[in-house]
């Protein structure tokens, strides 16, 4: 199976911290690829330095192209979807406006983000900066699946939503990994054990594990890159 | 009564004229972040530049359309001046937030050194319709026609920014932008366009102002878009950056208590009631009135 996104000795600096030391890692096409790590590790670093939200020194290489020269919106204009790991609704619009401005063509998919979330047709005049967590999180998804994209950044989609919002964003997730290639960065494993196909596992700014997702059942494993039992 | 409805009319242009210069001022800042001490250069060429033409139409003997043509030159020098300092100096220094205001000062002092080179330190008289110079008769007060111009000038600019922020894709952009820039590029848009867009309006925005000041004073100085420019920043601080309604309030709001300080309090004292005013509303509150969002 061919890389569709391939790092190599990705460093970020922030400030007086070096974030990413050398990250390597490759996306194939196809599947969810999880990206694990305990926190501050540089997971969501990794998937800002790779969309050039932050200054980044390394090679990125996107379908075949070199992407880490060129300005954010060019890079996600050749198909990179992006779910923040706040959500970044733009609280001040309606739902309908954050996703029409998300619209990179006129050839948007309203029918299949109203058909993952039907409640966001529904709440499409509310502002979004008054909807819940599990809504924002909603339209941040629906705003990176609305384009046609190869490769899409997800960036803890759980994170901080009650248990059964979890399982309701898992089962779209499951349903987007079965056409989408995305890389993923969760903390919940059970999530991951769920979607991915793929993990690499990040440690101090360094990937330190790659492998298939099985290898999150080996428990001393688990236990020794992440600190979980 | 007629004394308190002239100062009332009067505040009010005097406000809308702010509130021109303002606009543009906050949505830069709201999107940019970049605090244009240059703003009032596009004012002083916008002026000028009206002057200039105005003086050279003389095939044209309608003093009303003279006026007009001459008005449209300057509005769009003002507005091509502007994106040409987006594009030539702000966009080299993206987020270098310090470097952009020596710019910005550098290139306000830089416009009036140039502006007095070319035609000298005088005033220049605007030749004005007659009508602009009559006055209309309002409870009582004979209210001078020139006012009513700026205060319809600031409604129409007012009205147009926010059907242009609400019903148009750039209007959505700058909307989205000045909440969260990164998270728009990251949307795979562009937004330096609308920086560009933005730095134009303002420049169109604040080229208006100084035509009109022109109409309010009846001439030009090099001196006119610093000594206005001033009320703005402070327009804008209490309107609350970023929030063309915002702007809109403390546009009249300013306007108003200049002009009623300086006549029932004592001659002066208008320009030290806003400066209070200003720390009143920074102490109370801090984000203004309106808050951060391209309303």
């Amino acid at each position: 199976m061919s890389a569709l996104l391939q790092v190599e000795g990705l460093h970020v600096h922030l400030g007086e911290s070096h974030v990413l030391q050398g990250v390597d890692l490759e996306v194939a096409e196809g599947g969810v690829t999880a990206l694990l790590g305990r926190n501050g590790v540089g997971k969501t670093t990794t998937l800002r330095a790779i969309l050039g939200l932050v200054p980044r020194r390394g090679r990125v290489t996107f379908a075949g192209e070199r992407i880490d020269g060129q300005q954010t919106h060019r890079i996600v204009g050749r198909g990179l979807g992006y779910v923040p790991e706040d959500r970044d609704v733009f609280a001040g619009l309606t739902v309908r406006e954050n996703l029409e401005l998300a619209m990179r063509n006129g050839s948007a998919r309203w029918e299949l983000v109203y058909g993952l979330f039907p409640e966001l047709r529904e709440r499409g005049r509310q502002r979004a900066g008054t909807l819940s967590g599990g809504q924002q999180q909603m339209v941040a998804i629906a705003r990176a699946l609305l384009n046609e994209n190869r490769l899409l950044l997800i960036d803890e989609p759980t994170k901080g939503l009650a248990p059964a919002l979890v399982t309701t964003v898992a089962e779209v997730l499951e349903r987007i990994a079965e056409t989408e290639t995305a890389l993923l960065v969760e903390q919940n494993l059970a999530v991951v054990r769920r979607l991915a196909r793929e993990i690499v596992v990040l440690d101090t700014g360094r990937v330190v594990h790659r492998g298939p997702a099985s290898d999150l059942d080996d428990r001393a494993l688990v236990h020794r890159l992440l600190g979980v039992a | 009564m007629s004394t308190f409805v002239l100062l009332t009319i009067t505040g009010l242009g005097l406000g809308a004229m702010y509130f021109l210069i303002a606009s543009g001022l906050s949505l830069i800042y709201g999107l940019m972040g970049v605090l244009n001490f240059a703003h009032g250069a596009f004012l002083t060429v916008g002026a000028y530049i009206a002057w200039f033409a105005d003086s050279h139409f003389t095939a044209i003997h309608s003093v009303t359309l003279r006026f007009v043509l001459a008005a449209l030159c300057g509005l769009a020098a003002g507005a091509v001046f502007a994106a040409l300092v987006e594009l030539v100096l702000i966009r080299p220094l993206y987020l270098r937030h310090i470097e952009q205001v020596l710019v910005t000062v550098g290139l306000s002092l830089a416009t009036v050194a140039l502006i007095q080179g070319i035609w000298g330190n005088d005033s220049r008289l605007y030749a004005l319709p007659n009508w602009t110079s009559q006055t209309t008769h309002v409870l009582g007060a004979s209210i001078p026609n020139d006012r009513w111009i700026e205060i319809a000038a600031a409604v129409l600019l007012l009205a147009g920014l926010l059907a242009f922020l609400r019903y148009t894709r750039y209007g959505l952009i700058i909307r989205a932008g000045v909440e969260n820039r990164a998270m728009v590029t990251a949307l795979g848009i562009d937004v330096r366009r609308a920086f560009t867009l933005v730095f134009a309006i303002g420049g169109f925005a604040a080229a208006l102002a100084g035509v009109l000041s022109g109409v309010y004073f009846s001439s030009v100085d090099p001196g006119r878009g610093t000594s206005l420019l001033i009320f703005a920043f402070i327009v804008v601080v209490i309107g609350g950056l970023g929030s063309i309604v915002g702007s809109a309030a403390a546009a009249v709001i300013v306007g108003l208590l200049q002009q009623y300080a300086n006549y029932y309090a004592s001659s002066g004292l208008g320009d030290l009631s806003v400066v209070l005013l200003l720390a009143i509303v920074l102490l109370i509150r801090p984000g203004g009135l309106s808050g951060r969002a391209a309303t």
